[in-house]
């Protein structure tokens, strides 16, 4: 048998071997036994000493392809063999995934923060600044320079926790309209503030009153401040918090600090104006109270009210949730309950 | 103020529904609380006759009664009430009709008789108690006798009257009467108002000023008149009359008091009648009361008044409480033939503060108390005289007896047009303005743009051009305002440092797995004194409404304690709570209470539920204070904090509770809960803490500034030591950085462990001691030097086992 012979059969023999292995284990123990250094290859090679000079070139070309021919035989098969590995682990690898996820221990902030935060965030992109105002507060800042001196009728209608005749559980966040307006230097600019905060009444707690609860102020002085600006500014806080199609309207009302004096509604978010239990089939929900700083109020915070005007607003946070959220015991807010903080989860 | 659009409808005329009336009230002038008919969610309720009235065989109260309602037989319907008698117009809800409370009447049986429907009392239609009257509250209504049986009751009873109940703010007093609304219905709907006003017939024989001398300090009344009637018979009112009051929400009680009511509802003028024959002599005096005076007022109360009252006198001392009720002793019965009628305008604040001590608000003092119009006080009196004289027969005396009489005049305001347009963002012209202030009824002269308005007094609330802006705007309409943003100077909004730090405490608790609560400000002095961080003396309210909410709090844990025991009760019981907020701090001998803002935690159960996949997770001390440190690191206070066994705190566990120190700056404490205080609030244990939030605020922060990270390796060392219980991490710890050399980049307590394998008072801790230098390779031997030195250290330091 010629030595080409040989290789040839040697290859067909390899070939078999190759494209039977199962595991890379044994197409390893082939390679190294076909192409190794005492491989039957080589030794074929070393048997063309005894070969004629001319045939060489031609055996040893020969049995250079049938080396190329095993090696990338071995190399497919190789390869082969991976993706069944691989195909077969990712089979054993199956899970359900309809199993639940793995819960994330994460806290939120209390539904009346939330309504908090959001129209803080539309005044500070609007360039109001936050304001912050004591808790105890003085009857001369609480009420008469908010116009209210003693014995005015409309002191009737909020009721106050005194600790003594000069101080008291603060009833509204409007003196912290008085106390920024003493201290603003109208020559850096215009006064454009909320502030945001609690504030008490002597009330018995149920359903609708709460003896604490919270309040937004906002107010804007400035020489050319209309009540167009107010409205404007109302129509943004209503669609923010209640949605872009919101329409608000307003209606005459009495505040001894504002004249013009407003309460806004809103068109009910519910039945989108259509009458429902929401809004008491009037389409409109009462929202907040609002009006053009009375000159009172100015010329007692030491402003000129000739040049000088503005508008002020006070909204109810908890009256806003109440009404975004249709939560209907405003003692819900201050018990705390997990499973009715929990359900006001939801951002943006 | 319940206005019946049939009464306004005298004085202006409006043709539109009741509903879009109310509609144009509430968007122009005041709230509208309701409105409604009487008659409305009734049903077949007609006029009966009472036929027969016999005694119910079996029944010792009910009656039969044949009713004719207009048809071919008599209804047979059976009664109980008291008054039943025959030959009466009486209510009749037939079967299937509807009466008040929407409850169904039907054919039925009654001990045995068949009844037709029922006979009914005004308050079984609908009437509220308070309006109706005495003598048939306990019965059955008698409608007049010339009611036509079978026809529907509600137009005898005014009950097919819309009626709009206004809810007056504070600053429209002119809209707490008829007259008042009228004008400004007229003013809305662009129409005048028809005012009747009644002539007074005077007798001529005899003069007022034989009867009265009044006396009144201008002070506490401004205005007081009176004017006496003779020879009056006190009787039911006519129909016509107990309807207006009744519709109006005011019971009907006699012709004389009617009247005083109905014009204090028409005017807006309170007016008080007195039964001459009851005073004492012929001086009335308006003055203040002496401290002690006793008045016993027509409610039956007897009052002990103060020298903040104003009274009517008479020579023996008071006889009516001024603008609030009258005195028991002059009180209007079956018996009065002279009349002595007031009118006046009493100080306001007095009568506010008189109402309030004496908890009497009335029609009367609420109107003082807001102000009359004070023009028609005379022509309010002149009216009430003449109709009590025509409702009781009687005889005005000529002339009115006046203890004081203020002049009235119009109050002048000027407005620029210019400065009504830049105040509402408006292109309003002249005349649209003046057609304005020309509907209200105000004067108005206009000169190069300005307006001068002259207000007649029944407006008292507008007195400033402010006022006036309010009125143009509302007539206008505030629908046709534009609406704009403000306009101006650009300024920067953003939040101050102090803000920020509070708002980013609040991300940073809620993003560590806290949930925030708001809790009440006020609790009980008790709670509000637990917890402290400071000396404090509370904060209380001088007149609480509850003894739950007392005092301002002085600490935040006690809120969230009960809003845990809240939960718990409710078998909520894995919580983990923060809250930020105020306490109320003050020191003795001062007022005011310092308010500081302060966070606060509170955890209980498990942190995490086990899930399928894992394993719970219980809350403990150590979990709070990673809490705690990751909160402090966050904001930038990184540096000499350290963590004190504290015992001193009565309302924490002893053992399981750490002082927090920046340096010698106490922040704070944290730690469980005493098992009293749990007990207390039927919790199981609780991990709290409190921090002062302004301390970290104001301390100064760690500057970030970037440091490169070695190139070269770290190598690390393990040690174990068994130790004596009582010595702490903390002293470890600072011995090994004491001693680790300069290469010692990190400590890290590996394992904490006490059990068997350990003898009894001695624990086992674990550290892992890593080595690294910036700027070169370290090499083992230098590692195993410093490492061996820190052992040996350790050793003698704290007599420590290696292990």
């Amino acid at each position: 048998m010629g030595l080409k012979d040989k290789l040839t059969e040697l290859k067909e023999n390899a070939l078999k071997e190759i494209n039977t292995a199962e595991d890379l284990k044994k197409i390893n123990s082939i390679r190294v036994n076909l192409l190794g250094k005492k491989g039957p290859i080589t030794e074929v090679l070393r048997g063309m000493r005894d070969l004629p000079k001319e045939e060489r070139p031609n055996v040893g070309s020969f049995a250079n392809k049938v080396r190329d021919e095993l090696t990338s035989a071995i190399a497919e098969r190789k390869e082969r063999i991976e993706i069944i590995k691989i195909s077969k682990r990712l089979e054993e690898e199956k899970i359900d995934v309809t199993l639940p996820g793995v819960p994330v221990k994460a806290g939120q902030p209390h539904i009346i923060m939330q309504v908090i935060d959001q129209i803080e965030k539309l005044f500070l992109g609007m360039g109001y600044q936050v304001v912050d105002g004591p808790e105890v507060e003085e009857d001369h800042y609480n009420f008469e320079m908010m116009n209210l001196p003693k014995d005015h009728p409309a002191r009737d209608m909020q009721d106050t926790f005194y600790i003594t005749d000069k101080l008291l559980m603060r009833t509204q966040t409007s003196p912290v309209q008085a106390r920024t307006m003493e201290k603003h230097d109208f020559s850096k600019g215009p006064l454009k503030m909320i502030s945001p905060g609690k504030v008490y009444r002597r009330d018995t707690d149920d359903a609708t009153h709460s003896h604490q609860f919270h309040q937004i102020e906002g107010l804007v002085i400035d020489k050319n401040i209309t009540m167009a600006d107010l409205k404007g500014t109302l129509q943004l806080i209503a669609r923010t918090v209640f949605g872009e199609e919101r329409e608000i309207r307003l209606r005459p009302s009495y505040f001894p600090f504002t004249e013009p004096s407003v309460e806004v509604d809103v068109s009910c978010f519910k039945c989108n104006g259509q009458g429902c239990s929401v809004c008491k089939n009037t389409g409109w929900i009462e929202v907040l109270g609002a009006g053009m700083v009375h000159p009172n109020v100015l010329k007692m915070s030491g402003i000129d009210a000739d040049i000088y005007g503005g508008f002020a607003f006070g909204l109810g946070p908890d009256r806003f949730a109440m009404l975004k959220y249709g939560v209907d015991d405003i003692r819900e807010f201050y018990l705390n309950d997990v499973r009715f903080l929990k359900q006001f989860s939801q951002r943006g | 103020m319940k206005i019946s659009t049939k009464w306004l409808s005298d004085y202006v005329n409006v043709d539109v529904e009741p509903q879009v009336l109310a509609e144009k009230i509430e968007r122009t002038a005041v709230e509208v609380d309701e409105v409604y008919r009487l008659e409305d969610g009734l049903k077949k309720i007609v006029v009966g006759e009472t036929l027969k009235v016999a005694a119910h065989p079996n029944s010792d109260h009910l009656h039969i009664c044949q009713v004719d309602v207009g048809e071919d037989e008599p209804l047979q319907i059976i009664c109980g009430a008291p008054n039943i008698a025959a030959h009466k117009k009486v209510i009749v809800a037939l079967p299937n009709s509807r009466i008040a409370g929407n409850v169904k009447i039907k054919r039925g049986k009654m001990r045995g008789e068949v009844s037709e429907g029922m006979i009914c009392a005004l308050q079984e239609i609908g009437f509220t108690e308070g309006v109706v009257p005495k003598k048939f509250v306990d019965g059955i209504y008698f409608l007049p006798d010339n009611a036509e049986p079978g026809k529907p009751v509600y137009p005898y009873l005014g009950m097919d009257e819309d009626i709009i109940d206004l809810d007056v703010t504070p600053n429209r007093a002119d809209m707490l009467s008829m007259r008042g609304t009228a004008y400004e219905i007229a003013a809305i709907y662009n129409k005048k108002v028809s005012l009747p006003h009644l002539e007074v017939k005077e007798s001529t024989k005899d003069n007022v000023a034989d009867y009265l001398k009044l006396k009144a300090d201008t002070e506490l009344a401004s205005t007081y008149l009176m004017r006496l009637i003779k020879n009056v018979t006190v009787k039911e009112s006519p129909l016509w009359l107990q309807k207006r009051l009744w519709n109006a929400g005011v019971r009907p009680l006699n012709n004389i008091v009617d009247v005083t009511n109905y014009v204090l509802m028409d005017y807006g003028q309170p007016l008080h009648s007195f039964d001459y024959g009851k005073i004492n002599g012929n001086n009335i005096t308006v003055r203040l009361a002496k401290a002690g005076e006793i008045l016993t007022t027509l409610d039956e109360q007897e009052r002990e008044l103060d020298e903040h009252d104003i009274v009517i006198a008479d020579d023996k001392g008071p006889i009516a409480l001024a603008g609030t009720m009258g005195g028991q002793s002059t009180e209007i019965d079956g018996g009065t033939t002279t009349v002595a009628l007031e009118a006046a305008v009493f100080n306001s604040s007095l009568i506010r503060k008189t109402a309030r001590r004496h908890n009497l608000h009335s029609e009367a003092s609420m109107r003082f108390e807001r102000g009359v119009n004070r023009a028609t006080v005379a022509e309010a009196l002149n009216t009430a005289a003449q109709l009590i004289a025509d409702l009781g027969e009687g005889e005005i005396v000529s002339g009115v007896a006046e203890g004081s009489l203020e002049a009235t005049t119009p109050v002048e305001v000027s407005i620029s047009l210019d400065k009504i347009n830049k105040v509402l963002g408006t292109d309003l012209t002249i005349d649209i303005v003046a057609d304005i202030f020309k509907r209200l009824e105000f004067g108005v002269e206009i000169n190069k743009n300005v307006f001068t308005v002259s207000v007649p007094p029944r407006r008292w609330d507008i007195s400033i051009p402010a006022d006036l802006i309010e009125e143009v705007a509302r007539i206008y309409g505030y629908d046709n305002l534009p609406a704009t943003l403000p306009k101006g100077e650009l300024t920067p909004g953003h939040y101050n440092y102090t803000q920020k730090i509070i708002r980013e405490t609040r991300q940073l608790l809620e993003a560590a797995g806290l949930t925030q609560a708001v809790s009440y400000g006020l609790t009980t002095t008790a709670k509000a004194q637990r917890f402290l961080m400071q000396p404090s003396e509370a904060t209380q309210l001088s007149f609480p409404m509850s003894s739950d909410r007392t005092t301002a709090r002085m600490n935040l844990i006690s809120g969230l304690l009960d809003d845990i025991a809240y939960n718990v009760a409710r078998k909520v019981k894995n919580i983990a709570f923060y809250e930020q907020g105020r306490v109320f701090y003050r020191e003795k001998g001062t007022e005011r209470p310092v308010e500081v803002e302060h966070v606060a935690g509170a955890l209980t159960g498990l942190f995490e539920t086990a899930t399928w996949h894992n394993t719970k997770t219980p809350v403990d001390f150590y979990l709070t204070k990673g809490i705690v440190e990751h909160l402090l690191h966050t904001l930038g206070v990184t540096e000499n904090i350290r963590y004190v066994q504290a015992n001193g705190h009565e309302e924490m566990h002893p053992g399981r509770t750490a002082d927090v120190y920046v340096g010698n700056e106490f922040l704070g404490f944290l730690g469980e809960i005493h098992p009293n205080i749990a007990k207390e609030y039927h919790i199981e244990r609780t991990y709290i803490f409190e921090l002062d939030l302004k301390k970290i605020i104001t301390m100064p922060k760690q500057l970030e500034i970037y440091t490169p990270i070695s190139k070269y390796p770290a190598i690390t060392r393990d040690v174990a030591l068994a130790v004596n219980k009582s010595i702490q991490n903390s002293e470890i710890v600072s011995c090994i950085r004491k001693n680790g050399g300069k290469n010692l980049a990190k400590v890290e307590l590996f394992d904490v462990y006490e059990g068997e394998h350990i003898a009894v008072n001695f624990k086992s801790l674990a550290y892992k001691l890593t080595y690294q230098n910036k700027k070169t390779t370290l090499l083992d031997e230098d590692v195993s030097k410093d490492f061996a030195k820190v052992v040996a250290e350790l050793k003698k330091e704290f007599d420590a086992e290696i292990r």
